[in-house]
């Protein structure tokens, strides 16, 4: 069958069982939204701003576990786009973004709206592609969707030419991909699984340090299972809150820059690591040359790149975290002796009673921390929570209940201001039986708050609470701590008016002073279904800890903070 | 840090912006490219670049690795034994007082020999290790070169 190279996009976006595609149009990606103007497969979302289009294909892609799916025009519209791609790269996000580009014949002339796509993006995507002849398109369509979600997971830029788009070809949507330099290894090395069985059975203070890769895998069942069965502790990096379950009594918390007391001390005192899917981020590791220093390691990754990468590895197994576990289990359930491990499990348990997780809750003004809290308490499993960046963050990460894996939903790597409410969107999409809470900041928010009118157009129910500290309060914090209190822009006191604001969109919203008016709120807002702004006037100076001091070494955490 | 000299031969797909992707992969991740040559490979769709690199042991590693997560990247290989050749051209000045025979001598003595010559100046070439390249520049200096053009190391396993 002869059909267009703007079909074949189309076709291809439908043979993947894709069901929704975020994205904004323009010149150079006209046709390819003239085909899907007529057909009538996935939906397209249409959001106010390119690079809301890609975040929030990127949390539809975090909470469905399918690829998620971005267009955009050239030029401005790509650009625009770069900021997604970079923070779904980092977080390792099955992703295809597909981009307009002007007519082959203009490549490289300065066209209008031209700019080198492949280019710019190249360190910043799995793999891109240039498409210059339109009977490759099919294969670059199938390879696009196959290397974004094999392997390490991440996200892939088609660029396709005007002309090759309106061209007009044989189409048959490969079954299969050829590609014989690209091969993800997902099984492990029977021997290293072997060792690192025996070392396990050796340790007398193991522990697993789940990362974000656990949740790509959808390995939680097998490492709650693997937890249970061996009795071993575990820590969850930002990006796996929820493999575990925070009602599990082996998951002692995150570890890393605002991680919990009983984390960071079990990383420093334990005698072995088992890292699963987790990469030894320096947000993670603190000072490296203090960093775990009594402990072996093992890594569990599928990208042999992050092993060894920051610190020397004495079991290096390349595989998938969800098989490699299941074998490691499946050699130490008849040999393992749980009770081996309980001084060790009773020593962490001590460590979090000592300095548990908290906060002084007040009368006179809302604790920001009170309200992830308290949140947790209304929604808690039956919400999908995603967040934008700094401190409401980070208390999310820290307060909120997680119960499952792809539960949250935030830019942990690359730390992207902005990303909150369009992949609450996408999130939504997603998973639309949950409650879809967006944690947000006053600084964050208005980096896509254009989005708000996307929700409010297709009736997507967002729920945004925005713990307004009338500062960039993580900026701040720092410059309390370290620059003898030089705010220097970072004071937020001269704000819209909220409430007016999301209503002006089509939402509905809220001002909330007091813990009682945020019960109603939150109440109101969840019966209303539409999209929602809970606008939460918190203590202005409250502080995220403990907070290791960048460069510090883990276990030398800031537990309190004393004005000097 | 300690650091360690390394020669890499890189065999990749051969198609439009792989060497941009082997660069811009040294150039992002602060790796130092000493020298980079490319050519495909006869009868295939493939090309072999050799790299030489510089860096500590978890660098060089991390070269390796890194490499190999590049899609269009098919086998990467760290020479540990190898033959390894660059080639130099130097043209000299020459003029009826010149002892050409003295120049066909020392560049025979790295393999080359002159390979063109005209009124004015002639063009010596050698293709030899790295070590000795540096050596046979150092002694052509004696002549006044006007241009020295090396190529790069290319390498082969034993
Ligand atoms: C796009 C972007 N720009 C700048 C930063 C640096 N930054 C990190 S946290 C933060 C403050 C965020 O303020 P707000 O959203 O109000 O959150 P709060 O820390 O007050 O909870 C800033 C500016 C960033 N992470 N992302
Ligand atoms: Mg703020």
């Amino acid at each position: 069958m002869k059909i267009s190279g703007a079909q074949m996009v189309c076709e291809a976006i439908n043979a993947e069982g894709v069901k929704y595609v975020f994205g904004y149009p323009g010149g150079a990606i006209m046709n390819v939204y003239d085909e899907i103007y007529k057909q009538n497969g996935f939906k397209h979302i249409l959001t106010r701003h390119e690079q809301a289009a890609v975040h929030a294909a990127d949390a539809y892609a975090r909470v469905s576990g399918e690829v998620g799916v971005a267009m955009v025009t050239s030029g401005p519209g790509f650009t625009n786009a770069v900021t997604g791609l970079a923070t779904a790269y980092t977080d390792s996000t099955p992703l295809v973004v597909i981009s307009g580009q002007v007519p082959v014949s203009l490549i490289g002339t300065d066209g209008f709206q031209e700019v080198d796509a492949v280019g710019i993006s190249r360190s910043c995507t799995k793999h891109n592609y240039l498409v210059k002849d339109i009977n490759d398109l099919p294969r670059i369509l199938k390879e696009a969707f196959y290397i974004a979600r094999s392997g390490r997971p991440g996200p892939v830029l088609i660029d396709i030419p005007k002309d090759i788009t309106s061209e007009i070809a044989e189409f048959n949507y490969p079954e299969s991909v050829d590609i014989p330099t690209y091969k993800p290894s997902y099984k492990g090395n029977n021997r290293q699984i072997k060792k690192a069985a025996e070392a396990i059975l050796e340790a007398k203070k193991p522990l697993l340090y789940i990362g974000g890769g656990a949740v790509l895998s959808n390995a939680s069942d097998v490492i709650r299972e693997f937890a249970e069965v061996t009795g071993i502790p575990a820590v969850e990096t930002l990006m796996a809150r929820g493999v575990m379950g925070d009602s599990n009594p082996l998951q002692i918390g995150m570890p890393g820059m605002h991680g919990s007391y009983a984390s960071n001390m079990a990383m420093s005192e334990s005698d072995l690591i088992i890292s699963l899917g987790a990469r030894f981020d320096d947000r993670v590791t603190g000072k490296l040359s203090e960093f775990a220093k009594y402990a072996d390691i093992i890594h569990i990754d599928i990208d042999p790149a992050n092993i060894g990468k920051i610190v020397d590895v004495d079991y290096p197994i390349v595989g998938d975290v969800k098989i490699v576990t299941q074998k490691l289990l499946d050699k130490l359930r008849d040999t393992v002796k749980p009770k081996r491990y309980e001084v060790w499990r009773d020593l962490l348990k001590r460590y979090d009673e000592i300095h548990p997780l908290g906060f002084e809750d007040s009368d006179e003004v809302i604790k920001p921390q009170w309200v992830i809290k308290r949140l947790g308490e209304l929604v808690g499993e039956n919400a999908t929570v995603t967040s934008d960046v700094g401190q409401h963050q980070m208390w999310a990460a820290q307060f909120f209940p997680f119960s499952r894996p792809r539960q949250w939903v935030n830019s942990g790597g690359l730390g992207t201001m902005g990303f909150g409410l369009p992949a609450a969107l996408g999130a939504k999409m997603a998973n639309p039986e949950k409650t879809v809470i967006n944690v947000t900041g006053d600084g964050s928010i208005l980096m896509n708050i254009q989005e708000l009118v996307t929700a409010a157009e297709n009736g997507i129910a967002v729920i945004n609470v925005m713990l307004n500290n009338h500062f960039l309060g993580m900026v701040r914090q720092w410059q309390t701590f370290f620059y003898e209190k030089r705010y220097a822009e970072t004071d937020l006191s001269y704000q819209p008016n909220w409430k007016m604001l999301v209503e002006a969109c089509g939402g509905v919203g809220y001002d909330v002073t007091t813990k009682e008016e945020f019960d109603v709120a939150l109440k109101d807002a969840i019966a209303q279904n539409k999209v929602a702004f809970i606008n939460v006037a918190v203590d202005r100076f409250e502080n995220v800890l403990p907070m290791v001091p960048a460069g510090g070494a883990l276990f030398n955490m800031m537990l309190e903070y004393k004005e000097r | 840090m300690q650091t360690v000299k390394r020669v890499i031969s890189i065999i990749v797909q051969n198609e439009a912006q792989v060497l941009a992707r082997v660069s811009g992969l040294f150039a992002g991740r602060g790796y130092n490219i000493e020298s980079l040559t490319v050519a495909a490979i006869p009868g295939s769709n493939m090309s072999h670049m050799t790299i030489v690199t510089q860096g500590s042991k978890r660098v060089i590693e991390q070269i390796i690795k890194q490499l190999h997560k590049l899609i269009p990247v098919y086998k990467v290989i760290e020479h540990d034994s190898m033959v390894e050749k660059e080639m130099v051209l130097v043209k000299l000045p020459i003029d009826k007082d010149t002892n050409i025979a003295n120049i066909q001598s020392l560049f025979e003595a790295y393999n080359g020999g002159i390979v063109n010559a005209s009124k004015n100046v002639i063009i010596a070439m050698a293709a030899d290790e790295s070590m000795r390249i540096n050596h046979c520049i150092e002694a052509a200096k004696n002549f006044k070169p006007i241009e020295i053009v090396r190529s790069g190391v290319v390498a082969m396993e034993r």
